[in-house]
């Protein structure tokens, strides 16, 4: 067990250094002078030349990676071009955001889909497990900024039971804040029933298959602890996995969300700063997404063995 | 049973998006550009099917020259995507030792992205268009496919019939293409279902999100962008084109998992 998590540990270093080094490369290769365009047109020469050894810009391309990634590692993301705030405090404010809106919804949908996955497997090819499928089937096939418009349309301005644009932070009013993320949540909730539910129900079904659930009936186990008890814990595995990709991806697509609803976050932070061409805030947004992810995909991979024992032996 | 209905209405599905786009490109029954603000806003109609937008411009036309630019791009996509990462992972499954660590480490630096994530970045370098949006969704979901294609290829290499392909004096090259090469498609073909629904939800998002293919020229993503303002006043705007990339997804999915359960009998119903 310690073996398998020092292992899974080590293993992530290389990827983070590739993840860092793949940002810094694309970064790099963003057509233009990035000097002329932080002094903006009025720049002479000798300025130009100031501020690109100020960066560190005169210098190898190796060189420069080095020391950006040092400074990554100290927690240091550099400044915005637009306003000068320095890129790490910012992005960690807006992350709060996106992160409550995630973690809340992957939670409830797995709480929903994992169980209404199980029955569906449990009475396969009847209705219930027909209705499960169509129903999440449906729900994977809906654009989350389109469900997000539809809830805006019905809950905000039809019946008017909920704000339309707009976020409180928790720190300032709790319950408005709460009232404020209803919609996106529910809206994502929704959206990841349908993948996780799936998923659940697939495993499920390979599941009930085995022999050692078979056995357990004819040990006269009731239906109920099958389920629970031998069916659930190994089915969950892949449904865990599947739960982390969710996670890491919706950090990336939760721009469109976070655009529906007018929440500050993560994701509108990256795409404003795209428009605004402000590169240390993009750089800073791409490479902390991707550090969350990998970090998602290890706490995924540390909890594997506690549902299968045999992936910390192999 | 349902694996058969499966097939059908996925298949009935994409066959009329695809139909739709297709003749989008040589008819719509209006112009999708033509600007006639007299007729701005104007709800459903016997003229107007699905009604205007805030220019005046007819939304069925709209949305009809959307499906065939968003297909393209989502065809053209994953066309990209198969051809890289199947080059990838063949050469890295045939050639082994240093190449294939290398690209295979790239691979997972790719993979240790979102997707979404990895071709905003690239737009940026790549800017928000057409063929940009193409390029940067095509890397973006390149790496699946090589990962894919090098385990079939890593797995198929060692099977009696490849070595028998060996042993009667074929070059390796000719063993690859004509007995390894065929049997990754099947799992290619899988995974490049699934792939044309994930590029086509992700191409509508970055037009939503303005970093994709420009206005005035029409996708469903840009003109969900363009209805937002208008919700309330003007629903139809905001129907159309998202009802028109659910329908489509869904085909996908269906038809998706149809091709699944029949090329991958491992996989569960």
């Amino acid at each position: 067990m310690a073996g398998y998590i020092l292992r899974r540990l080590l293993l992530t270093l290389p990827t983070l250094l590739l993840v860092a080094l793949a940002v810094f490369v694309l970064m790099r290769a963003i057509p233009g002078d990035p000097v002329l365009l932080m002094l903006g047109d009025s720049a002479d020469a000798a300025q130009a030349a100031e501020l690109r050894q100020r960066m560190g810009l005169d210098e190898p391309l190796p060189l420069q990676f080095g020391h950006w990634l040092l400074q990554a590692v100290r927690g240091d993301l550099g400044a915005s071009i637009t306003n000068g705030e320095a890129v790490m405090p910012l992005i960690l404010d807006r992350f709060g955001v996106s992160a409550v809106i995630v973690l809340l919804a992957v939670a409830a949908a797995a709480m929903v889909a994992v169980p209404l996955g199980l029955l569906a497997a449990w009475k396969q090819d009847q209705t219930l497990d027909l209705a499960v499928v169509a129903g999440a089937t449906l729900l994977l096939s809906v654009p989350s900024f389109w469900l997000g418009l539809l809830m805006l349309l019905v809950f905000g301005m039809k019946l008017g039971w909920l704000p339309v644009v707009g976020y409180v932070a928790f720190n300032d009013d709790w319950r408005q804040a709460l009232l404020y993320i209803v919609l996106p949540v529910v809206t994502l909730t929704l959206i990841e029933i349908g993948a996780l539910a799936r998923m659940a129900r697939a495993s499920a079904i390979e599941v009930l298959r085995l022999e050692y659930v078979t056995h357990a009936r004819a040990k006269g186990a009731g239906e109920g602890r099958v389920l629970w008890r031998h069916v659930l814990p190994n089915a969950f595995a892949p449904t865990l996995t599947l739960i982390g990709l969710v996670l890491g991806n919706l950090l990336g697509g939760i721009a469109v969300l976070e655009t529906v609803f007018t929440l500050p976050g993560l994701g509108r932070l990256l795409v404003d700063a795209i428009f605004a061409r402000d590169y240390p805030v993009v750089q800073g947004c791409l490479l902390f997404t991707a550090v969350i992810y990998v970090i998602v995909n290890l706490i995924v991979d540390l909890m594997y063995p506690l549902f299968d024992p045999r992936v910390s032996a192999a | 049973m349902t694996l058969r209905a499966n097939a059908v209405i996925g298949g009935v599905i994409v066959a009329s998006v695809a139909s739709m786009a297709m003749a989008a490109t040589l008819w719509t029954p209006h112009d999708p550009l033509g600007i006639d603000l007299a007729l701005k806003l104007k709800p459903p109609s016997a003229a107007h099917w699905w009604g205007t937008d805030e220019f005046g411009r007819d939304v069925l036309s709209r949305a009809m020259t959307g499906a065939a630019t968003s297909c393209l791009i989502a065809l053209l996509t994953v066309l990209l995507a198969v051809s890289l990462g199947a080059l990838a992972g063949v050469v890295a499954g045939f050639l082994r030792g240093w190449v294939d660590r290398t690209l295979m480490a790239v691979n997972d630096a790719l993979l240790a992205f979102p997707g979404i994530l990895l071709a905003m970045g690239m737009i940026v370098v790549l800017g928000a268009s057409r063929w940009g949006v193409i390029v940067a969704l095509g890397l973006a979901y390149a790496p699946s496919v090589a990962r894919v294609v090098r385990g079939t290829v890593l797995s198929l290499r060692e099977k009696e019939f490849v070595e028998a392909s060996r042993m009667i004096g074929n070059p390796e090259w000719l063993t690859m293409v004509r007995h390894v090469l065929p049997n990754c498609v099947a799992p290619v073909a899988v995974l490049a279902t699934s792939m044309f629904g994930w590029v086509l939800l992700a191409e509508s998002a970055l037009s939503f999100l303005g970093l994709g293919v420009a206005p005035p020229a029409p996708t469903w993503g840009n003109m969900l962008s363009a209805a937002r303002p208008y919700m309330q006043t003007a629903m139809w705007l905001g129907i159309a084109p998202g009802l028109c990339i659910a329908i489509t997804l869904l085909g996908i999915n269906l038809l998706g998992d149809a091709v699944r359960d029949r090329l991958d009998p491992r996989m569960v119903r």
